[in-house]
């Protein structure tokens, strides 16, 4: 959203936003750094199915493995599941289409479409299962796999302070995929600790420049 | 060699330690490769990196001093050193991938002669995903494989070819077992240390892999 303040709203109001069918990136990585405000109201509202791009799961009780638990979701780019079991299990019984994308792998697609790009040539996964059905690109004598940009309707990211026009800081890890979600969905919609007047963050600790990010959601549940 | 596990594996953990020299920045994996930063010999200063977003893991905090907002990559609360720094997930896999990562320590379900790693997935049974192994793997300078030669069904994890699917490809330097120490060359695999009260043959009668002891061990 830009020149404009961000709309500020509540979890429950933010994530009704959200239909079926759409992909929804979501931050964090083992739940540090995830939205679990706007998780905790995805879950009660039930919006399904809906497609997920996140690096991980979580656990089955705390993150976006909630989510899994409740059987919300029909699609998944991930790269690590194994601390949330269950989607093993749906993933074998063919209730959920997971695709495991190599974490540095998944985190430039992110950035490409957020970035306008046509994809990235990376060589992590050469020789392996990912390489399948992928092109091979040779640049100056080295092979690189082209991989395609992942985009999505709206992200769900976590920072720790916004000012009213959205401009985020972060704190430590939550980092993680959350500045650069917040480059590659239609609809950003941001949780954080507190919203500050325009003019009392230092620009020069602004990570994720206000462009970016649409609704500003205050975290209750950490 | 110790007959208990918890011995084995530390001596596996300080035999890679041994490896790091002053001034590395190092990627350990999760579980048996996070114990050898436990190890680091005196007068040599490492840096640690995690793939979730620091330069500069300390160790472990106190009960009570945890912050919620700092993990390492297999979700611990750790602490950081002075001179410590924080980053987003695109920034620390450019660090990766960029070749600015000296030693990468991983785990192995599968390690072969031609130095491929299996480390992910055993399918039917286990899908713990990629994470970041397979950027670690391809990405960082110098790849040493740390794990018990034999996997608990008591098939054994030094192989001549990985069966498993690979994580990365030919990317293994050196191996690190609670047999002893094998370095992977373009001949093939050599082994260049044998763990306390281990026999040359106690290492063939284990693996179908093929080994050259070039050195009196």
């Amino acid at each position: 959203m830009s020149g404009q303040y961000a709309h500020i709203m509540t979890a429950d109001e933010a994530v009704a936003l959200i239909e079926p069918e759409q992909t929804v990136m979501i931050g964090g990585f083992v739940t540090v750094g995830s939205p679990h405000t706007l998780i905790d109201a995805l879950v009660r509202r039930g919006t399904r199915p809906i497609r997920l791009i996140v690096t991980d799961n979580g656990f089955e009780d705390r993150g976006i493995g909630r989510l899994i638990v409740n059987r919300q979701v029909s699609q998944e780019f991930v790269s690590h599941i194994g601390l949330c079991p269950e989607t093993g299990r749906q993933m074998a019984a063919g209730e959920m289409d997971v695709t495991l994308v190599p974490q540095g792998t998944l985190i430039e697609q992110i950035r490409a479409s957020g970035a306008g790009l046509g994809g990235v040539l990376t060589p992590t996964g050469l020789g392996t299962a990912v390489e399948q059905g992928k092109p091979k690109i040779q640049v100056d004598g080295r092979e690189y796999l082209l991989e395609k940009p992942l985009r999505a309707d709206v992200a769900l990211i976590r920072a720790y302070r916004a000012d009213r026009q959205g401009n985020l800081v972060y704190r430590r890890v939550m980092r993680n995929f959350n500045p650069t979600m917040a480059t590659a969905a239609r609809l950003t919609i941001a949780e954080v600790d507190e919203v500050v007047e325009v003019g009392d963050l230092d620009p020069e600790h602004v990570e994720t420049p206000f462009v970016y990010v649409d609704i500003l959601v205050g975290c209750v549940i950490r | 060699m110790a007959a208990d596990r918890d011995s084995r594996r530390d001596w596996i953990a300080r035999r890679a330690a041994m490896e790091l020299r002053d001034g590395d920045v190092v990627n350990l994996g999760i579980g048996l490769p996070t114990t050898v930063a436990g190890f680091v010999p005196p007068g040599i200063r490492v840096v640690f990196q995690s793939e979730n977003g620091v330069l500069g893991l300390g160790p472990r905090p106190a009960p009570g001093d945890e912050d919620a907002d700092l993990i390492d990559a297999g979700g611990g609360y750790v602490t950081v050193v002075p001179g410590a720094c924080f980053f987003d997930s695109a920034a620390a896999f450019n660090m990766i991938r960029g070749g600015h990562i000296d030693v990468a320590i991983l785990g192995a379900l599968q390690v072969d002669e031609l130095g491929n790693l299996a480390n992910y997935i055993i399918p039917g049974k286990r899908v713990p995903g990629i994470g970041g192994g397979m950027d670690v793997a391809t990405g960082a300078r110098r790849v040493i494989g740390v794990t018990e030669l034999m996997a608990s069904d008591g098939t054994c994890k030094l192989v001549p070819r990985c069966t498993l699917p690979l994580t990365a490809a030919g990317e293994v330097n050196l191996i690190i077992t609670d047999y002893g120490v094998i370095e992977v060359t373009p001949e093939g695999l050599v082994v260049q240390e044998l763990a306390p009260d281990v026999q040359p043959e106690d290492l063939t009668s284990r693996t179908a892999a093929r080994l050259r002891f070039i050195r009196k061990l």
